[in-house]
């Protein structure tokens, strides 16, 4: 057992001799191990945060042709560790018609709500928790995100911040049903929730079987985490700041933190679910190899996340919620059953021969999906010209002759 | 059992990991509150009324239908587990499953509760 | 297997407490909080007899779905969010005998069942694949499981109904 070959487990067993030797019990050994386990990694993964706030910044500043931070170190790569500094000695003003204990437990648990997903991503081949529900309990983290931002927005006592709440909370729970159909299909096809047993079916990519499927996840996570289009939540002109209108200092960054780790996480999940994970050349040889891969394919769908941020313009409410219900959530329903039918009959048909089929029936949903979209615009589209030009009726038909309604009263 | 114990230690990190950085915030920053800066912030305009009001009944008309559809896709997770070795009839009832939940988003749709007024 | 008494032990007082806190607290709210930390205690339980499908289900639905739901309706139709009156209604002490009667009874159920003194035994890691199966089988729970999509259809049908509809006239 080299350690290239297996680095958590050499180090693992190193330790366990450690702590065994110390004349400490089997179980407690276990539970320190696994402190030590989790704490590294959640750690990481929130300083890991303070490289992704440089990185969105600059990604934006370009997206904006600006600069983007380049003054503090080289390539302004030290300014989140001022801001950092300069947010911890601000001031944490707690208003005073606030609720306490549910204000300040709110970002903490909209935070841990991101963070503990963390617990069952596959990091590398036999590293990470390997629960048979892990897709399930992905969702059900997600719902203490949910939980506390609306805790935040009530207990804030502002009225903006409330609405700001309800609304996220409503986009929240709209997008869940998209992301829950776009999950499935991947369970279905790997035969397993655990989200090792995702990675390791994955011969092929499953963006191959599903790339559409793919999509709907991406869009909905991102409405979930509430980024740009979907940011709503923070529409300035219409609700002063959104639900942590109320928090200042350190409060407020625990947000801003579980916001960011927010967008990765969902890459994350992204990249295990559909782009293979820590799949890759010799990542089975050498398990580190298998990180950079998904640390590489997560990153790649994190920058999607900024692209689009930087490239469209916020939507309205109705639009928000016409968009999950009336198009996302039956989409990913097709998609489903079509999956569903499909994969029965070309289980026999060889790795490759099954991508294709489910690639090639994705293809024709995704040109009947567009078809429909042009024919539902143009429909749109003739009935606002009628209802623009003045002194028409917006209704295709001559109109009425005074005659018939004098008739009609005598 | 012994993932559980892992993912019940880390969950209880990620909540601790989070009130640490509040409780810092806390003791390095300053305190001085005074009564404006305490105040509700509205961009500076005086608040007015309570702020617990009456919202927009929409709001639970949308989470009514998402807690069906919560229920039933829990439903699903197992079959979808369970799809690879399925006989046709039961992926036909998975599927007339899914149809029974499309009727419910029809139904729900041409009643416009999905419409946001 | 200590350990996981002593889980046992803080799961079910931390749950008892706060299905306490739930009745007693005068603020809505908070007792809707209450409820959440109830539920996810009682979600810990299943955990800890092995049925994690279950627990993530009561997870997702209880507290994802149904304590939002809850506060929607909390906040949505009530003005005041702290009750003003006395927590206690005129047949309290009705309820309180009620209660003890109904909590000896079980108490005195428990005790007349002969439970297994060795723990369960380990369970399979295909249960869920098999509950997969169950649900969709002829000799398994086809029936239930139909009905139950049927049953949430209705359900969404009278919900819709009765919030929207008379809304609209």
């Amino acid at each position: 057992m080299g350690i290239l070959s297996q680095p958590i487990g050499v180090i693992a067993e190193w330790l366990r001799n450690l702590f065994l030797g110390w004349g400490l019990s089997e179980g407690l050994t276990t539970v320190l191990l696994y402190l030590i386990g989790a704490g590294v990694l959640a750690t990481l993964v929130q300083v890991w945060v303070i490289f992704l706030i440089w990185f969105e910044r600059k990604i934006i500043g370009r997206f904006q042709d600006r600069l983007g931070p380049n003054r503090v170190g080289p390539y302004g790569l030290l300014q989140p560790f001022a801001d950092l500094i300069k947010i911890i000695t601000k001031e944490v003003i707690i208003p005073r018609d606030a609720d306490k204990a549910v204000y300040l437990l709110g970002p903490i648990i909209m935070d841990a709500g991101v963070l503990a997903i963390w617990a069952v991503i596959p990091l590398m081949p036999m590293v990470g928790m390997d629960v048979n529900v892990a897709a399930l309990y992905t969702i059900a983290v997600g719902a203490f995100a949910t939980l506390g931002i609306l805790m935040a927005g009530w207990a804030s006592n502002n009225k903006f911040a409330l609405l700001s709440a309800f609304r996220t909370v409503a986009q929240m729970i709209s997008y869940e049903v998209p992301t829950v159909l776009a999950l499935l299909i991947p369970v279905m096809l790997a035969g397993t929730m655990s989200l090792q047993g995702i990675v390791e079916a994955q011969h092929v990519w499953y963006i191959v079987f599903a790339p559409l499927a793919f999509v709907i996840y991406f869009i909905a996570s991102v409405a979930e985490v509430g980024r740009t289009p979907f940011d709503l939540l923070e529409a300035e002109s219409e609700i002063v700041a959104g639900f942590h209108i109320e928090y200042s200092g350190m409060v407020f960054a625990i947000f801003y933190v579980g916001d960011f780790l927010h967008a990765f996480t969902i890459g994350a999940l992204g990249a295990v679910l559909f782009l293979g994970g820590w799949r890759g050349p010799g990542a089975e040889t050498f398990p580190l190899l298998g990180l950079l891969y998904l640390w590489i394919k997560a990153f790649l769908v994190y920058f999607l996340v900024v692209w689009a941020r930087g490239s469209l313009p916020r939507v309205r409410i109705d639009q928000m919620m016409d968009f999950s219900w009336k198009f996302l959530t039956p989409l990913a329903l097709i998609l489903l059953v079509v999956a569903a039918v499909l994969d029965h009959f070309v289980m026999g048909f060889g790795m490759w021969g099954r991508a294709l089929s489910h690639f090639a029936a994705n293809v024709v949903i995704a040109v009947l999906t567009l078809r429909y979209l042009d024919h539902y615009d143009k429909v749109r589209e003739s009935k606002r010209r009628m209802v623009a030009q003045p002194g028409q009726y917006p209704v295709a038909r001559p109109p009425v002759p005074v005659e018939t309604s004098t008739e009609a009263a005598s | 059992m012994n993932s559980w114990l892992y993912i019940g230690i880390f969950v209880a990190l990620s909540l601790f990991f989070p009130a640490l950085l509040a409780v810092l915030g806390w003791f390095l920053g300053p305190r001085r509150p005074n009564p404006v800066k305490t105040d509700t912030y509205e961009c500076g305009l005086e608040t007015v009324g309570e702020t617990w009001v009456q919202f927009k009944i929409q709001y639970y008309l949308f989470a009514l239908v998402f807690l069906i559809f919560d229920v039933e896709l829990v439903f699903l997770y197992p079959w979808a587990v369970a799809y690879n070795s399925l006989p046709l009839y039961a992926v036909v009832e998975g599927v007339i499953f899914i149809i029974l939940l499309a009727a419910a988003l029809v139904y729900a749709w041409r009643k416009g509760a999905l419409t946001w007024s | 297997m200590t350990a996981m008494q002593i889980v046992f032990i803080l799961t079910a007082v931390v749950t008892l407490f706060a299905a306490l806190r739930v009745v007693t607290t005068p603020n809505m709210i908070h007792a809707a909080l209450w409820l959440i930390v109830a539920l996810f205690g009682v979600a810990v339980f299943y955990l800890l007899l092995s049925a994690s499908f279950l627990a993530m289900a009561q997870i997702i639905v209880y507290i994802g779905a149904i304590a939002i739901l809850m506060m929607f309706v909390i906040m949505l139709t009530r003005r005041e969010m702290r009750d003003r009156g006395p927590q206690t209604g005129p047949q309290w002490k009705w309820a309180a005998i009620l209660s003890a009667l109904l909590f000896g009874g079980l108490v005195w159920m428990v005790k007349s069942v002969s439970l297994p003194a060795s723990p369960v035994a380990e369970v399979p890691e295909s249960s869920i694949a098999d509950l997969g199966r169950a649900l969709v089988s002829p000799n398994g729970f086809v029936i239930p499981f139909e009905v139950a999509s049927v049953l949430l259809l209705a359900a969404l049908i009278g919900a819709v109904y009765v919030a929207w509809t008379r809304r609209n006239s």
